[in-house]
């Protein structure tokens, strides 16, 4: 049986775009006002399962052809070397530090290692959630 | 060179040996691993000289400094002797493999590493003051050794040696532990210097016999004393190299090096003597009986090596009596402990080189199996000679150091008779005659190894190679070792000063300060009045009886009833633990998510009502309660329509969306309660899982395992009372959390320290990335190891579908 998904594929072409803008800024919002890596992570992955039901697996595969395993491991390995970078500076595993600079075009903006750790997070989240869906709802 | 650099060149050499390997393919690997023991041995000679004075010298490097635990490198007399063994035996050992181990066919990338890991290792066990660290290296040098047996990992046998000995070697070292935590707590220090220090307010202590028992269990198993020896012979199977190496001139001498370094602490006790020296008699006594037996001539060599080890062990038992007598005794037994030594320094000559022979039998012939040899002697007169020096030095023939040494052992024990304690009166005639025994099958053996090998008719026949002398390179190493044999009967008091005088005066620090101050000189006649002499005469003449007519009496062995051996015990062991964790595990793992479900929920139900019962944790507060809104109530109502909805639903999609909507409505909460963050989470959280529900929901079981009938009222009764149990639990902690408050909320100082410390504005997402950041990175650790394991799980569930076996193309 072919469905007509005419409206939700339009829909979803541009509702897409918003959800994973969105995902990016409370990702980077995170630090002050609600949100953070792992919702971000997670908003990120309703974004591609939107499209997987809106298309199909195959096709949302060629059309964001990465591989979730990858994803998932760069993710585990920022968090990680960001947490033991601290032992190169003799201090505690885990210490964070930050400052402000000024950056062009964005003004005064404070940089954060904890930024870095929660860049892992969201990678991970993606990583994982997308992987079990996919694998679970590929499997026939 | 630092010390401790020094104990651990081998392993940092070893992390370049695999691209020598890969990159170098025209020369062997083992030449430069070869310059590793040269160098070192080199760099421990030059504390000869210092040390020979009785100068000792250590280095600390802090390793785990908030447990107090350090790399201590301690060099006297004792450790300096096996550091030149483990380095010297280890440059001709690995010189002999260049030649043993074809490059081609010989992973020898592996090899060397293990190796080098080995000689790491093992100078760190002889080296470290420091019980910990001690230990640490022990267990490395179990650890390596199962490497290294299991070299040829293909072979069956290999893999059953190399698993026998490590779960042997391993079981002693946990137990050794277990005696080092005593001492540790007895004595609050974890060096051994301080421990000796400590000895004599010690051996009072209640826990005082248990770790000496523990420790000596531990030394035992290593020593491949009875009954743990039986993880010996099974070593064979290692390349010959590793066996002459690991499994007769070192790692198995660091049960003796262990005993020998405790003596100062444990030979207070009585326990301690008759212990060491029983159990070191027996073994030499089981032994060389057993070696008789044995076809294999690495097997022969495997049941002397144990023997021999008993020898020294008695040795030292011997020798530790000196702490309980005074007067001139304490020297009459000090001497054991110099034999022990002496014997020690002997047998790693004799025996290496009698090892390297029996590789290059095996090598040349093709078989190590001593019926199908005979008559090599015309054929390879060079091994033959060098087998002939290293045999004859075994049995204790003179020319030959052990004849020196052996002497001296059949001294010790008749000076058992000066020690009259308790009601040994009579009994310790048993002694020098259980060693005399032994010394008579020591010498069968030893006649019988050479002669059945070398001598003889020569069957061609039988071997699967044309027999011929080894390559030159082969036959240094051994000949060397046999040269050395000769030259120490020859100058024993020059070696006895350079290396066994400081040892013995670390093991016997209260009867001599200084190396110096032991008179004892080696001869080799001590006139005709010796009673040792007449002792090594009747064994010289019984033995060579026996040998004679070892044809009549070997069938003997047969009539030994095969069912209640040590190895029938171990393998029966083995089996019922296997089978046992077996019949366990699948007893409750039924490979049904509701099960285990239901282990974790009524874990959870019984352990929470069990702490709040016990605690008296229970309370209820009703008083300051914020007033209920209409708002509240109208969730509160979908909440539980929605929740009933998902239990009386028969239509599983439905029982999905009303699942949903409970989600949604505890994010309605959230928001109420101003807790954004945590409402965004839930409602991204719900759509997802949600979503991930409706891609599972083609594969979920029947809603109902059972029909209907008793079996599913019974099943659906279990999910009640789990569901019921978690539900009350969970409200009753509610209740009790919001009534009581034990301690300050810690929200105050999150409060104050967000912004001023930790740089950010929003307190929930600061707790998941800085203030418990930990929880965090483990947390994505799990989650990446959950979804590998999906991936997994589901890959094979479909090449199993699919009917074929290329999982990997996945």
């Amino acid at each position: 049986m072919k469905t007509n998904d005419l409206i939700i594929q339009t829909t979803t072409k541009v509702v897409f775009f918003i959800i994973f803008l969105f995902s990016i800024h409370i990702f980077f919002a995170g630090h002050y006002t609600p949100g953070g890596g792992f919702v971000g992570g997670l908003v990120m992955s309703s974004a591609i399962v939107l499209l997987m039901l809106a298309f199909d697996l195959k096709t949302v595969q060629d059309m964001l052809p990465v591989n979730y395993t990858v994803i998932t491991a760069i993710g585990l390995i920022i968090s990680l070397l960001t947490a033991a970078g601290s032992i190169f500076f003799n201090v505690p595993f885990f210490t964070h530090v930050y400052d402000y600079f000024n950056l062009p075009l964005l003004g005064e903006t404070s940089i954060h290692t904890a930024m870095f750790f929660d860049t892992g997070v969201y990678l991970v989240v993606v990583g994982v959630t997308m992987n079990i869906i996919q694998m679970i709802g590929g499997d026939e | 060179m630092s010390l401790i650099f020094a104990i651990f060149l081998p392993i940092i050499i070893a992390l370049v040996i695999p691209f020598l390997f890969k990159k170098v393919s025209n020369i062997h690997t083992g030449w430069f691993v070869l310059l590793v023991p040269l160098v070192l041995v080199f760099f421990y000679g030059t504390y000869i000289p210092t040390v020979m004075d009785g100068n000792t010298y250590i280095e600390e490097l802090s390793w785990v400094p908030s447990l107090d635990i350090s790399l201590v490198s301690y060099i006297d007399g004792l450790s300096l002797l096996f550091s030149l063994l483990i380095t010297g035996i280890g440059a001709l050992v690995v010189l002999y493999s260049i030649f043993y181990l074809d490059k081609e066919k010989e992973k020898l990338g592996n090899f060397y590493v293990y190796l080098l890991l080995f000689m790491s290792a093992m100078l760190g066990v002889v080296q470290s003051d420091h019980l910990i660290s001690l230990y640490f290296f022990w267990e490395l040098t179990s650890i390596s050794s199962f490497l290294l047996i299991g070299y040829w990992y293909t072979k069956d046998r290999s893999r059953f040696g190399a698993l026998k000995s490590m779960m042997i070697t391993v079981f002693g070292g946990l137990m050794m532990l277990g005696g080092f935590v005593l001492l540790g707590i007895m004595g609050e220090t974890f060096s051994i210097r301080e421990l000796i220090d400590q000895a004599p307010i010690l051996v009072g202590h209640e826990f005082f016999v248990w770790a000496l028992v523990l420790v000596l269990i531990g030394a035992f198993t290593k020593s491949a004393q009875f009954p743990f020896y039986i993880w010996l012979p099974d070593a064979m199977e290692a390349p010959t190299p590793v066996s002459a190496y690991l499994h007769s001139a070192t790692m198995v001498k660091a049960g003796l090096y262990l005993v020998a370094r405790f003596t100062p602490i444990f030979a207070l006790s009585e326990v301690w003597v008759w212990l060491v020296t029983g159990v070191g008699l027996l073994t030499l006594f089981w032994g060389s009986v057993f070696a008789v037996k044995q076809t294999d001539l690495k097997a022969i060599l495997a049941f002397s090596t144990v023997s021999q080890l008993g020898l020294i062990m008695s040795l030292l038992g011997i020798g530790s009596i000196s702490y309980h007598v005074t007067g001139t005794l304490v020297t009459t037994f000090t001497i054991a402990t110099f034999a022990a030594i002496f014997h020690l320094m002997n047998h790693a000559t004799f025996k290496g080189s009698l090892f390297m022979i029996a590789g290059i039998v095996d090598h040349e012939t093709g078989t190590r199996d001593i019926r199908k040899l005979g008559g090599l002697m015309s054929l390879m007169p060079i091994s033959f000679t060098i087998a002939m020096i290293g045999s004859f030095s075994m049995a204790g023939i003179p020319l030959f150091n052990g004849f020196l040494s052996k002497e001296m052992f059949l001294d010790a024990t008749l000076s058992l008779q000066h020690f009259n304690v308790h009601s040994l009166e009579s009994w310790w005639i048993l002694f020098p005659t259980v060693a005399w025994i032994a010394s008579v099958f020591t010498f069968v053996y030893s006649l019988y190894f050479v002669f059945h090998t070398f001598r003889g008719k020569h069957k061609p026949e039988l071997l699967p190679k044309k027999a011929h002398e080894a390559p030159w390179g082969m036959l240094v190493s051994p000949s060397i070792l046999a040269i050395l044999v000769i030259v120490i009967f020859f100058v024993p008091n020059y070696f006895s000063s350079l290396f066994i005088k400081p040892a013995v005066a670390a093991i016997q620090p209260l009867a001599y300060q200084v190396p110096a101050d032991i008179g004892f000189k080696i001869k080799a006649w001590h006139g005709f009045d010796s009673p040792a002499l007449y002792m090594t005469l009747g064994v010289f003449l019984i033995g060579f009886i026996l040998y004679k007519t070892i044809d009549k009496w070997a069938p003997v062995y047969e009539r030994i009833p095969a069912k209640i051996s040590l190895n029938r015990f171990y393998n029966g062991l083995m089996n019922l633990s296997d089978k046992g964790a077996n019949r366990l595990s699948s007893s409750y793992m039924t490979g049904s998510i509701r099960s285990y479900l239901i282990y974790m929920f009524a874990a959870l139900i019984i352990l929470l009502a069990l702490t709040m019962w016990i605690k008296n944790a229970f309370v209820m507060d009703l008083t300051n309660l914020a007033p209920i809104k209409f708002f509240e109530v109208l969730i509160s109502l979908i909440l539980i329509i929605s929740t009933v909805t998902i239990l009386v639903t028969k239509s599983r999609l439905t029982a999905i969306i009303a699942l949903g909507a409970v989600g949604y409505t505890v994010a309605l909460f959230y928001i109420i309660f101003k807790a954004p963050d945590l409402a965004l989470t839930q409602l991204v959280i719900e759509t997802v899982s949600v979503a991930l529900f409706l891609g599972a929901f083609y594969h979920l079981p029947k809603m109902n395992k059972y029909e209907k009938g008793k079996e599913d009222r019974r099943f659906r009764l279990n999910n009640f009372l789990i569901a019921l149990g978690v539900g009350i639990m969970v409200t009753l902690i509610a209740i009790a959390s919001h009534s009581q408050k034990l301690v300050e909320s810690i929200s105050g100082y999150y409060k104050e320290t967000v912004y001023s410390e930790a740089g950010g504005g929003n307190i929930v997402n600061v707790i998941l990335v800085d203030y418990r950041g930990f929880d965090t990175l483990f947390e994505i650790g799990v989650l990446t190891i959950a979804s590998l394991g999906i991936i997994g799980m589901i890959t094979v569930q479909l090449a199993k579908k699919k009917g074929d076996r290329k999982v990997e193309d996945k």
